[in-house]
């Protein structure tokens, strides 16, 4: 089989077989000899599994961070849900709440899927599994739909590494975004021009966003960045759907995020010296923390 | 070397709240383990750079412990690791060091025992580490391959011996990286292959003259 390693190298072996991106995807990898297309599949549902869970923990838990900076915004927003609905509608409010639940479960240590980071845990599960739920997808779909996202971020891997060390924030909750509008748009029934397209309008919409951890912990403004992103991903998908198309092609999308990242200061990705991390609040939750960050 | 797969992608399943600062001192400790091999008397965890400034915020120690102790990346113990009867019948301590000829998650575990042993490692991003010296020996451990270690006498032969071993196990060798101490002294292999050795093969690894340590460690789980 032809290398896959771009988007354009994607969708020309997708319109050749007549194949959706996550057969193809499959047949690629199966076809480099590492893993059988079983072995992929037990892994997208196994994180499948983990991601419902750590939504499930989530949305029970009030438990704060060990910096006690986060941990009890999924309960605001679910208190306010109880009360009113969101303008965006249901699925909208609770793509937010998931993605809030998920993120918040990672800062107290719990269970959560790296998808593609840590970080940017919330994104992916929360768009997949909120549409899933209220459109009744079964499990097979939404494994498809996940492999989709796999796929989207091994190509944008295949350019760059995907650490807010390397590439600011756009290499993570940017990736995490531009994957979980084409689980979206897979799941929607979008062929593979829209599914790409929403990758790629998410991901270009996202260019040059830093990485700036306050006291270097995943925190502020990681965890409310992921119900931000995981939005972020229903707009593209939206646009995507209408066959609105990015008029810079996926493939030198990528290139101008690798370009951007390495442009970027050091200062502003995961060093936690510039931007938010060195605002005079950062810095006195800096002191007030040493307590527990023994130096 | 190790291409990236969808699997890299939508995993690993891990304890959070972060890649290389929480699942990747699980598995440095998990490599670490493997190479000492051995129940130490004491164990002395020095943290580097943002391990050490952001370690505690992150549950670097925790998972550094954890790892030492065999837990995986998504143990649900690893969150209260210290309360454990495993940890707690293990002696250990940290120090929170700056370094800055060091990587920026850099980590050394300080192993004393019947086996005096220091190992050195870094987290380098998503997860991924490598350890880079054991004792005074530089090495290139990642993780992704079963390995060969080997610390002998510094005499001719001794690389085709081993890998003329190896080759009789049908088995190919992925990367080949030796070091030594100086000349005529003490000198280290490590030898990544593709697939396994039989345990016939590493017995007979162990029995060769001139080997002073022999480690077979396997790859870590992705």
């Amino acid at each position: 089989m032809d290398n896959i390693n771009t988007f354009r190298q994607l969708y020309l072996a997708c319109k050749e077989n007549n194949k959706r991106i996550y057969e193809v995807a499959l047949d690629y990898e199966v076809s480099q000899g590492e893993y059988s297309e079983y072995q992929i599949r037990l892994q997208a549902k196994k994180s499948l599994d983990a991601m419902v869970e750590a939504i499930k923990t989530g949305l029970k838990s009030t438990e704060l961070s060990p910096s006690g900076f986060s941990g009890n915004d999924c309960d605001k927003l679910q208190k306010r849900y109880e009360k009113s609905t969101s303008v965006l509608g249901c699925v909208a409010q609770k793509i937010m709440t998931y993605a809030l639940a998920t993120s918040e479960q990672n800062l107290r240590m719990g269970k959560i899927v790296a998808c593609p980071t840590a970080g940017s845990c919330g994104i992916v599960p929360a768009v997949l599994i909120a549409y899933a739920e209220e459109f009744n997808i079964s499990e097979t779909d939404m494994i498809n739909a996940l492999i989709t996202a796999g796929e989207i971020g091994k190509l944008v891997s295949e350019k760059m590494a995907l650490a807010g060390a390397v590439g600011g924030c756009q290499a993570e909750c940017g990736v995490a975004s531009a994957m979980a509008s084409a689980a979206l748009t897979q799941m929607r029934g979008g062929n593979v021009k829209q599914i790409i397209n929403a990758s790629t309008l998410a991901l270009k919409n996202i260019l040059g966003l830093t990485c700036d951890p306050v006291c270097g912990l995943v925190e502020i403004p990681c965890v409310k960045r992921n119900p931000f992103l995981a939005i972020h991903a229903v707009t593209a998908s939206e646009l995507a759907m209408a066959d609105i198309i990015s008029k810079i092609p996926a493939d030198e999308v990528v290139d101008a995020m690798e370009q951007t990242g390495k442009l970027m200061s050091p200062l502003l990705k995961e060093s936690s010296q510039g931007g938010l991390a060195k605002t005079k609040t950062a810095i006195s939750l800096e002191k007030n923390i040493g307590s527990f960050v023994k130096y | 070397m190790h291409k990236s797969s969808i699997i890299d992608i939508i995993s690993p399943i891990m304890a959070g709240p972060s890649s290389s600062h929480t699942a990747g001192a699980v598995r440095l400790g998990l490599l670490a383990k493997n190479v000492y091999n051995t129940v130490p008397h004491k164990i002395t965890f020095k943290l580097y750079n943002s391990y050490a400034r952001t370690g505690l915020g992150h549950g670097t120690d925790k998972g550094l412990l954890a790892g030492i102790l065999g837990f995986s990346v998504d143990d649900e113990r690893i969150k209260t690791v210290f309360e454990t009867p495993e940890a707690k019948s293990l002696n250990y301590e940290f120090e929170f060091l700056e370094d800055f000829n060091r990587h920026p998650n850099a980590v050394d575990f300080v192993f004393e025992g019947e086996l005096n042993m220091k190992i050195s490692g870094n987290s380098v991003g998503a997860g991924e580490i490598e350890l880079t010296k054991i004792n005074d020996f530089q090495t290139k451990l990642d993780g992704k391959y079963n390995t060969v270690f080997t610390v002998y006498k510094d005499v001719p032969g001794v690389i085709s011996k081993v890998t003329g071993l190896i080759q009789e196990d049908n088995v190919n060798i992925a990367s080949l990286h030796c070091d030594r101490s100086a000349k005529g002294r003490d000198a280290s292999m490590c030898i990544c292959i593709d697939g396994d050795l039989s345990k016939n093969c590493l017995n007979v690894l162990t029995n060769f003259s001139d080997m002073y340590v022999v480690r077979y460690i396997k790859k870590l789980e992705s």
